[in-house]
């Protein structure tokens, strides 16, 4: 079980994430999460939308580089350790987090991570064997 | 203090070097029609005979050589000389077709490093100077070219090649070195670490510097004079004539003598190759009347430049050139290393998942080229995560570095990012003002 993430190649300078942002919410896309990784020359801004077949399309055709992506979405209890738990089950399993990144729960009490790993079956295997909630992307925009 | 190094030939009467020529030329011609089918075969399709050659007056009647030339000729199409013969290749950085690849026999080794002696001996050098050749050793004839000068003089010469810059400034001060000869652009380098390290000119004794292999501006000049506390020199040349030492200049600064006696230096209309009369502005052509095994006739340098004959305050009557004022064609000197931009858009070709569309930004910070090559992004080279995509850049920089023989730092940059003016994205963006 995963989620779409879509990832867009950005140059390091002023204006780029406005211009990417104010392009997705005009194309009325919906962003549930997001993250930005960034080295000194570029960044790669990481989104996860409603619609990401549409989401693609609109940023091909402004000119950005965007490549989709599958990554796990684990829920949990937003409390102390729970967040070390998942990275345990992980650890135990040999499985390398490339990156990860949190997004805020619209369910009181629930904490998630998308999690970018080198096996994203192996870790939602992992993970559902011990419990953690997997979500696809119909969880994660439920209300539409 | 001797002030010429071969004042007969520096200083001789025009007519008499004329005669010189003349002479040189005509049986340069035999040797060329004799030994280089290559260069037989262009003379006959203009109708040209060494019979038609009897003095430099018919020097227009031969055929050009162009770097085009040479590709077609590599590796031992224009050899005038049995390989048995020859002692030596040096050449210039790039690959195959851009790369040229010249041969020497010790007759030409010889005259190349007594032309070095006279630079060295115009920029005040004798035998009692330590001469410290920071210039690249190896292919590159810059090292072996002023080494060779600096032991004809009899200078105490300490082959350093480049780079270690701490170093370089530890043996110039330790051993008292009076001459330094490498780029501009070290140059200045050596004269600001020096700086930093805290010392100043007082700190060491050097009083000239011979540098060369990359275009300089008149306020570089100032500055490495400045920094180094030295009279600096210019001096030209290129590996397809020999080396450098093909001209240099004298205690006037004021353009770079051409050692008339082995180079007959022509200027022409890059458009239509007509001869252009002195002092006109056009592109430079030179013909080897004394090289033996790679004797290029004609040979369009693609700089442009001024010739003078105007009299030289020092005495030689050696034709004058100007510093180069620019290229015919796209070829870019960075960091004394010739860069054409074709050779960068092969590399991008040759990677199945690149883009074609890329930009050179070359600028001058503190009076080091800097090289940049930007490369537009596209779906097939990206990926999610950073290293992935920084992997893609270490191997464009890999490749370019293997292609040019210089390092560039690679930017991906959005596609469609870089300037299309009509259509044709801008390749080459050159800050420094050289001119
Ligand atoms: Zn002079």
């Amino acid at each position: 079980m995963s989620v779409k993430q879509i990832s867009i190649f950005m140059e390091n300078r002023p204006g780029r994430i406005s211009a990417v942002t104010k392009l997705l919410g005009e194309g009325g896309i919906d962003i549930r999460a997001m993250a930005l990784a960034d080295t000194t020359d570029f960044g790669i801004l990481r989104i996860i939308v409603d619609d990401e077949e549409k989401c693609v399309k609109l940023l091909s055709e402004a000119g950005y580089s965007a490549r989709a992506t599958a990554v796990v979405a684990v829920g949990f209890d937003d409390k102390p350790g729970a967040l070390a738990a998942v990275m345990q089950v992980l650890y135990e399993n040999n499985i390398s987090v490339e990156y990860m990144y949190s997004f805020i729960s619209k369910e009181a009490g629930k904490a998630y991570i998308m999690l970018r790993v080198d096996d994203n079956d192996a870790a939602a295997a992992a993970l559902e064997e011990k419990g953690f909630t997997l979500l696809n992307s119909g969880d994660l925009f439920g209300n539409k | 203090m001797p002030k010429y190094w071969n004042e007969k030939i520096e200083c001789m009467s025009r007519q008499e070097m004329i005669s010189l020529q003349n002479e040189r030329l005509v049986a340069q011609v035999k040797h060329v029609w004799d030994n280089v089918p290559y260069y037989r075969k262009k003379m006959e399709e203009k109708g040209v005979t060494p019979d038609d050659i009897k003095s430099i007056d018919d020097l227009h009647k031969l055929p050009f050589l162009s770097k085009a030339d040479l590709r077609d000729a590599y590796p031992y199409g224009l050899l005038a000389k049995p390989l048995a013969d020859c002692v030596r290749i040096q050449s210039t950085s790039g690959t195959t077709g851009k790369r040229v690849v010249a041969f020497y026999t010790q007759h030409d080794i010889d005259l190349w490093e007594d032309c070095c002696a006279r630079a060295i001996v115009a920029a005040g050098g004798t035998n009692e100077d330590v001469c410290q050749v920071c210039y690249g050793y190896g292919l590159f004839t810059g090292g072996p070219g002023l080494n060779g000068g600096s032991h004809k003089v009899g200078c105490l010469t300490l082959p350093m090649s480049s780079g270690n810059t701490e170093r370089q400034i530890q043996f110039m001060r330790d051993l008292g070195s009076t001459i330094l000869c490498c780029t501009p652009s070290y140059a200045a380098y050596i004269g600001e670490t020096l700086h930093k390290m805290g010392y100043g000119p007082d700190d060491i004794k050097l009083k000239a510097g011979i540098f060369g292999a990359e275009p300089w501006t008149e306020e570089m000049r100032r500055e490495i004079e400045r920094l180094l506390g030295i009279k600096a020199y210019d001096i030209y040349g290129l590996t397809e004539t020999s080396g450098p030492g093909v001209s240099f200049e004298c205690e006037e600064q004021t353009g770079m003598h051409i050692n008339e006696d082995h180079f007959i230096a022509e200027i022409i209309d890059p458009d239509t190759g007509e001869v252009l009369p002195e002092g006109s502005k056009g592109e430079l052509v030179f013909t080897s009347i004394t090289k033996e095994a790679f004797p290029l006739l004609r040979y369009r340098t693609r700089d442009i430049c001024v010739l003078t004959r105007e009299k030289c305050s020092c005495g030689r009557t050696l034709v004058k050139m100007s510093k180069p004022m620019g290229r015919t064609d796209d070829m870019l000197i960075i960091r004394g290393v010739n860069v054409f931009p074709s050779q960068i858009e092969s590399v991008l070709l040759k990677m199945s998942n690149a883009s074609p569309n890329y930009q050179i930004v070359v600028d001058r910070v503190n009076n080091t080229d800097t090289f940049e090559i930007r490369v537009e992004m596209t779906d097939e080279m990206f990926s999610d995560t950073i290293k992935s995509v920084e992997a893609v850049e270490d191997k464009i920089s890999a490749d370019m570095l293997s292609m040019l023989g210089i390092k560039a730092k690679i930017r991906l940059v959005e596609p469609n990012s870089i300037p299309r003016s009509e259509g044709k994205a801008v390749r080459v963006i050159d800050k420094r003002k050289l001119v």
